[in-house]
């Protein structure tokens, strides 16, 4: 078993621009997101984050080099095999995601009824488990636009750890969400990982309000990344466009510091 | 299954934009032709979701019911005022029953009810699975593990294929209900050389041709609409958000007649 559960290894990504030449999105770019920990990808916007996650998950193909999850090379799976890695995952979407023809306790449901040869009263018991540990009760009859932003995260993140995913995938998870309910969100999402042991991956553009959180943080930058193994390594870096990346969130951290005091 | 986002890059030269306009219609044919084989292959993967196949029956071929009906009665009788307008001039009266039943058991039957199918439900089709595409439904479902064409694509698939079928039917017989209204009773045509043209110009191989055809539009009205919405990142030109929906789904409405018309005459062509 792999120490780590996803490896970058020389992963190349580009997309087609308007004047005939290639953006490139990842660089050769390597790293490791170690098991059971906490990794935040930070950066600007455009700088590729979210086409990271969707390279992991296999919903685009890389250019070249390889993809490991739990140490086996992950690379241009497709069909069953594809379908089977995903089994590994829970991800929760920047916009939640939840299928809006269907009520909370219907999109909840929906990985157990899908994935599992579950009763109806198991998946019951089990939808109903999670929608209290998330404090949902009451709600499982509404529909997502009856929900505010903050419960359709939530609504969201039951939904990813029905199938008790080993890893977690978290895409921007709190835009859009007032500096209260992102600290609530976070709360949860420690909470959750404490007990499901789930290996975290967060890509956020904001990384004072997951600061606490990260075990290792990995900045992408103009298509390469720096690794850092903490985020105070991250706060001390000398490197200029670190300095930068950090100064400019500076402000935030303080700000983030007065909300959780 | 991956799909890649994002345009393909504009030449400046017309040479290289002409070019580049063959390389995206290919490989355009190449992802609908694969989606295709997909979808199709979706209805044969388990668990099979019957209960939205029926709710797919219920909004494609129920819910259009009222639409293809109003549709084949004023078709019907402008068939009926039109055709005895032309016999007449022949004395020809007394075939109108035969010229109405074989003009819309082989052709406007088939033709009008999946264009207006495609205009009411297909479209609707295409703009759900584009919003869910942009709202990144599709890409959940995906990540749960859940393969989208049988959950979402397949029952729409294996609906349109068994309700424009029975939808044809229905113009079929409301149609020549409408002829027989308009021909006997406003103009007068004789009721029983009506009905005994009609039973004996049409032969089992004109109604087989209708029914073929029905299949074959039904096919072609699921696969355009349902596709377009589907791939709605991929298209050129379309556009973000919102404004992407609206002008892939016209596209889609607008694609799917113009296939249901060709393919009208290819099919006439072969078979008749």
């Amino acid at each position: 078993m792999s120490e780590f559960a996803i490896e970058f290894r020389d992963v190349t990504k580009s997309f087609a621009k308007k004047d005939g030449g290639r953006q490139m999105i990842l660089d050769h770019v390597n790293f490791s997101i170690p098991v059971g920990k906490t990794t935040v990808i930070a950066g600007g916007s455009g700088q590729g984050k979210s086409v990271t996650l969707k390279l992991i998950l296999g919903l685009m193909p890389v250019d070249s080099g390889q993809i490991l999850v739990g140490g086996e090379d992950v690379t241009g799976l497709r069909g069953r095999s594809l379908e089977q890695l995903r089994t590994h995952f829970g991800v929760l979407f920047q916009g939640s995601a939840l299928f809006d023809s269907l009520s909370v306790y219907e999109n909840v449901a929906l990985p157990l009824r899908e994935r599992t040869s579950k009763s109806d009263g198991e998946i019951r018991e089990q939808v109903m488990a999670i929608l209290t540990q998330l404090e949902l009760t009451g709600h499982e009859e509404k529909f997502p636009a009856q929900l505010s932003g903050g419960m359709r995260k939530r609504v969201g993140l039951a939904r990813a750890l029905q199938l008790k995913p080993e890893i977690m995938l978290f895409d921007e998870p709190t835009t859009g969400l007032d500096p209260v309910m992102t600290q609530d969100i976070y709360r949860l999402f420690a909470r959750t990982q404490e007990q499901v042991g789930y290996t975290a991956v967060i890509v956020s553009h904001d990384i004072p309000k997951v600061f606490n959180l990260a075990d290792q943080v990995i900045v992408l930058n103009n298509g390469k990344t720096d690794v850092f193994a903490s985020p105070e390594a991250l706060q001390w870096s000398r490197e200029p466009h670190i300095r930068e990346f950090v100064e400019s969130t500076m402000g935030e951290i303080y700000q983030s510091h007065l909300v959780e005091q | 299954m991956a799909f890649e986002q994002g345009e393909g890059s504009m030449q400046r030269n017309p040479v290289g934009k002409l070019g580049e306009t063959g390389l995206y219609m290919l490989q355009d044919m190449g992802r609908m032709g694969l989606y295709l084989l997909l979808a199709l292959k979706g209805l044969f993967r388990r668990p099979f979701r019957f209960a939205e196949f029926m709710r797919q029956m219920h909004f494609i071929g129920a819910g259009s019911m009222v639409v293809i009906f109003c549709t084949a009665a004023s078709t019907g009788m402008v068939l009926g005022l039109q055709g005895y307008y032309s016999l007449h001039k022949f004395g020809a009266e007394g075939m109108l029953g035969s010229a109405v039943s074989l003009t819309l058991i082989m052709e406007l039957g088939p033709v009008l009810t999946a264009i207006m199918v495609a205009g009411r439900a297909g479209s609707a089709m295409c703009a759900e699975l584009g919003i869910m595409r942009i709202s990144e439904q599709i890409d959940a479902l995906e990540c749960m593990a859940v393969d989208p064409f049988r959950y979402l694509i397949s029952p729409k698939f294996l609906a349109a294929l068994v309700s424009i079928p029975l939808l044809t039917a229905l113009f079929d017989v409301v149609g020549i209900a409408g002829g027989y209204v308009a021909g006997v009773h406003l103009m007068g045509v004789n009721p029983g050389s009506y009905l005994e043209g009609m039973r004996t110009s049409v032969t089992n191989h004109d109604i087989n041709l209708g029914v073929i055809k029905s299949f074959v539009f039904a096919l072609l009205v699921v696969w355009i609409c349902t596709g377009r919405g589907y791939f709605i990142y991929q298209i050129r030109g379309a556009g973000f958000g919102a404004q992407s929906v609206s002008r892939v789904t016209t596209q889609a409405v607008v694609f799917s007649s113009i296939s249901v018309l060709i393919f009208d005459y290819l099919l006439t062509a072969v078979l008749l």
